[in-house]
């Protein structure tokens, strides 16, 4: 049994059709990176998982537990599925660890003490544990986004969304960030990442899907997928991005 | 007619200035306290109480605080309430203060951008906690300058109240005129009483824009 199972999942706003029925499955452990023309709806597919848009049809389930509708409340939802933004969404007016400490503290109520160890073990793991008191505004894209992905973390997601995550950064900053996902991936962390990162997308996932006008229009092993495209839709979008 | 000494002048448009300052202080710590509560009410609210609060900042942004005055004081006396200058006073510049407050209040949550909203969704908080943990902390920062820049206009507007007889430091002013006859004297000693109160506070207003900017915070 799959992971996460989505099957025939519509999403319209308004007259627009974002997506037209999209089945996935993803496996624990399993790395999958979607790419895809602006506006093919990548970034609304991630923003159903979690919940963050409600879709209009089909099903989302993870753990053999639906995730739609009413099922689950936003507090057993982000132990779950944990999200990182492209804009990080740090809160300004924290400290690097009480960002990480306050989904913990007020969603699980977790001891502070324990929040406290939590935080900073997450922190360690992105390299951020020399950084614990600064406020995000003091740190660069690269930093800011490695907290946001502690802050994720410390939930003890099952499955980690990532939309864009690097898109935001100057380019000598994207090395860093990408790091810390591959060294979670190494770990057995079920990853779900949205990404213009090509060679990350070949390097690391254990498979690449790519979304065209709101369907899954190809997906595979990601050798396979940008040496041999199957259709032409998705042998343009690789040479326009390469 | 009596002498009036510059030092007699000085002495009664002090007296009558603690009203202006206390009557200040009225309308801002009801209006604070009204707005306030119109400012959660109306961003939780059910669309009908979303409305009505709408409906109650246009009226009072979009009509005179002569005439909110006029009605507070005549408007009850028709009505055949017995008010006092100073409760009319008190609750017209109140409600004032709470419409233009609910209206900055309103607009500062709202500067606070989408993206917090979802970060502390996603991170599993309620709309409470995130209003209480996420938002508020940061739309505060954001209102202390333009709330404190409007106290600078609460405390102008309670000159307005000397038309219903309310003896404030404006009204002190042209009754000292009537006997002494030195209006330039009186009413820019008058207008400076003004400026003494209000200096300080759009400097400080304006002190903490920078130091807001200069945060980063946003
Ligand atoms: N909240 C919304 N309201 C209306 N339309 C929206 C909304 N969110 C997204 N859309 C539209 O849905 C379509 C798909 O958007 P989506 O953000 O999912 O694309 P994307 O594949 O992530 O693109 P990008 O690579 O530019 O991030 C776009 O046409 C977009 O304008
Ligand atoms: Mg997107």
């Amino acid at each position: 049994m799959a992971l996460v199972s989505v099957k025939d999942l519509h999403k319209s706003f308004g007259e627009l059709e974002v997506l037209k029925g999209i089945d996935l499955e993803v496996e624990a452990g399993e790395v999958v990176s979607i790419i895809g023309r602006s506006g093919s709806g990548k970034s609304t597919l991630l923003r159903c998982l979690n919940q963050l848009e409600r879709h209009d049809w089909g099903t989302i389930v993870l753990a053999d537990q639906r995730l739609d509708g009413a099922a689950m409340s936003p507090g057993e939802l982000s132990q779950n599925v944990g999200m990182v933004f492209q804009s990080f969404n740090l809160f300004p007016h924290k400290t690097v660890v009480e960002n990480v400490m306050l989904a913990p503290l007020v969603v699980k109520q977790t001891p502070r003490g324990e929040a406290r160890r939590i935080a900073e073990s997450v922190l360690a793991k992105v390299g951020m544990s020399e950084k614990v008191d600064a406020y995000p505004a003091q740190l660069s894209g690269g930093q800011q986004q490695r907290v946001a992905i502690a802050r994720a973390l410390a939930m003890n997601p099952k499955v980690l969304l990532c939309d864009e995550v690097t898109s935001a950064l100057d380019p000598e900053l994207v090395g860093e960030v990408l790091r810390v996902l591959e060294e979670l991936a190494r770990e057995g962390m079920t990853l779900i990442l949205v990404t213009h990162e090509m060679k990350f997308a070949r390097d690391v996932s254990d498979r690449v899907v790519f979304m065209h006008q709101g369907r899954i229009h190809e997906s595979g092993d990601p050798q396979t997928l940008f040496t041999q495209p199957r259709t032409p839709e998705l042998s343009q979008f690789i040479a326009s991005v390469l | 007619m009596t002498d009036f000494t510059l030092w007699d002048i000085v002495r009664n448009l002090l007296l009558a200035g603690r009203w202006t300052v206390v009557l200040s202080l009225i309308a801002f710590a009801g209006g604070a306290l009204v707005g306030l509560v119109l400012t959660l009410a109306r961003m939780g609210g059910l669309k009908p109480i979303r409305w009505l609060i709408r409906l109650y900042v246009d009226l009072f942004q979009g009509t005179p605080l002569l005439m909110q005055l006029f009605l507070a004081y005549f408007g009850a006396a028709v009505l055949g309430f017995d008010v006092s200058a100073w409760t009319a006073a008190s609750v017209a510049l109140t409600l004032f203060t709470s419409a233009f407050l609910c209206d900055i209040w309103r607009g500062c949550v709202e500067a606070v951008p989408s993206g917090q909203w979802q970060a502390s969704r996603v991170l599993g908080l309620n709309y409470l906690q995130s209003m209480r943990h996420v938002i508020l902390p940061q739309a505060l920062r954001l209102a202390v300058p333009p709330t404190v820049g409007f106290s600078v206009q609460v405390i102008k507007g309670t000159a307005l109240a000397s038309v219903i007889g309310f003896v404030e430091l404006t009204k002190a002013g042209t009754m000292l005129n009537n006997a002494a006859f030195a209006p330039f004297t009186i009413f820019a000693l008058v207008a400076l009483g003004y400026f003494i109160l209000c200096y300080p506070l759009s400097r400080y207003a304006r002190h903490l824009e920078k130091k807001l900017y200069g945060a980063g915070i946003r």
